[in-house]
């Protein structure tokens, strides 16, 4: 399987980021060899409409599923058009590493609304 | 004579002010006029009990995409500074609140897949208030972003108004594109403001967006004798008039606090606003800022 994972750095051991739109990274892994790849997320510098522009960049890659500490409500709904399942992380995680252990042992929750207000124009 | 009244940020009593200026004035009814352009939060018919006699729907113009005949080309995403419109898998998504009405996405389509539809954003209401003067405000949906286009068609629909009319403006508080365009075109500004570093700070942001117009100004301190006197100190060197002090007082917050303006509570309030209005007009008082 292929996820995305919202990171603070460049690496599959850099810590997570909590936000999605705006977060420094996104990190592609394959949770079976966990062969990864990191990404600018185009979101952070966006003036407005951030999680909507990294839902569209993480389309492009077409991961299974996304997952990160906060989805706004357009980076939801963008999410969701494009058939992408979004997860949250738990207190367990640190680490883009825990992440995918957490979610390989079916830890994380799926997110089935917004988890925040989100921030309009912002 | 175009008065707007202002403040750096919500709360300060701008309202109070706005609404006690307006009830002052003995001007005929037709030939005055109150705009509430504090859309996101209007709270002035409180003080005016106006009775709404026209509503209308303030709409701005979002894409609307044919989805049979995009080709998924990605074009419009790509123009659209704002994010607003997303080629997500296999369709077209537009996030109305994101976007600013530009139009580029409908030119830059090459399949002509894009049309433009109404997406209601608030209302705009008129009615006399109940002192018989003409009353205007906007109201902005709950959970809509934008403000501007509310506040510029609010002060269209009032109608250019002429030389013989008084208008007051209850400005949206802050500095943000919706403050500046209801002060625009403004003869004078009311900054109102407290005397507390806070209120220094927000009365020296208002006054850069005074700057850009170059009109004169006026500062009301409210709840004036906190005991802090930064703000009295900045205006002396600045040059800038204090025009009416509203003391830190119980019966007034009780008051207003139930919709009364303050010259229903202290009708001595009355000379003070009408004095204020007669200055204003021969420009007696107020600075010009930046001062030339
Ligand atoms: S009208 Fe302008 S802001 Fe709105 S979606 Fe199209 S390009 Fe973006
Ligand atoms: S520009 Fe037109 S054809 Fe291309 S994706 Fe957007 S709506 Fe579809």
């Amino acid at each position: 399987m292929k996820i995305i994972i919202s990171a603070a750095a460049e690496s599959i051991d850099a810590e997570v980021d909590q936000r999605f739109g705006r977060s420094a990274n996104l990190i592609l892994v394959d949770t079976e060899s966990l062969d990864w790849e990191s990404f600018r997320n185009p979101g952070m510098a966006a003036s407005g409409g951030a999680g909507v522009k990294a839902a569209q960049f993480v389309a492009g890659l077409d991961p299974d599923a996304v997952i990160s500490g906060d989805f706004g409500p357009n980076a939801y709904e963008a999410l969701l058009a494009a058939d992408i399942s979004m997860y949250i992380f738990n207190e367990r995680v640190n680490t883009i590493r825990s992440v995918v252990k957490e979610f390989k042992k079916g830890d994380l929750i799926a997110v089935s609304s917004p988890t925040s207000a989100g921030k309009h124009g912002s | 004579m175009i008065i707007a009244v202002a403040s750096g940020k919500g709360g300060t009593g701008k309202t109070t002010v706005a609404t006690s200026l307006a009830r002052s004035l003995d001007v005929q009814g037709a030939s005055l006029l109150f705009l509430d352009a504090d859309v996101e939060a209007p709270n002035s018919h409180l003080f005016l009990k106006p009775e709404i006699e026209h509503t209308r729907d303030v709409g701005v113009r979002i894409p609307e995409v044919n989805q049979e005949i995009c080709s998924l080309c990605g074009k419009c995403a790509e123009v659209c500074q704002y994010h607003a419109i997303a080629v997500l898998g296999k369709k077209v998504l537009v996030f109305p609140q994101l976007c600013h009405s530009c139009g580029s996405c409908t030119l830059m389509c090459p399949e002509g897949a894009i049309s433009e539809k109404q997406n209601v954003i608030g209302v705009l209401e008129h009615g006399p208030a109940q002192d018989g003067f003409r009353y205007f405000r906007g109201v902005m949906n709950v959970g809509e972003p934008m403000a501007l286009p509310i506040v510029r068609l609010l002060k269209q629909w009032a109608g250019e108004s002429d030389e013989s009319q008084v208008v007051v403006i209850d400005a949206p508080p802050g500095t943000s594109c919706p403050m500046v365009e209801a002060v625009c075109g403004a003869d004078f500004l009311l900054l109102v403001t407290e005397p507390t570093p806070f209120g220094l700070h927000d009365l020296k942001l208002a006054l850069q967006i005074a700057a850009k117009f170059t009109i004169p100004v006026g500062v009301i301190i409210n709840r004036d004798g906190l005991g802090y006197q930064g703000v009295d100190e900045f205006c002396a060197e600045a040059g800038l008039s204090i025009i009416i002090r509203i003391p830190f007082d119980r019966s007034i917050a009780e008051g207003t606090a139930r919709g009364r303006t303050l010259l229903d509570i202290y009708p001595s309030y009355k000379t003070a606003f009408q004095n204020l209005f007669k200055e204003i007009s021969n420009y007696g008082v107020g600075s010009r800022w930046p001062r030339p």
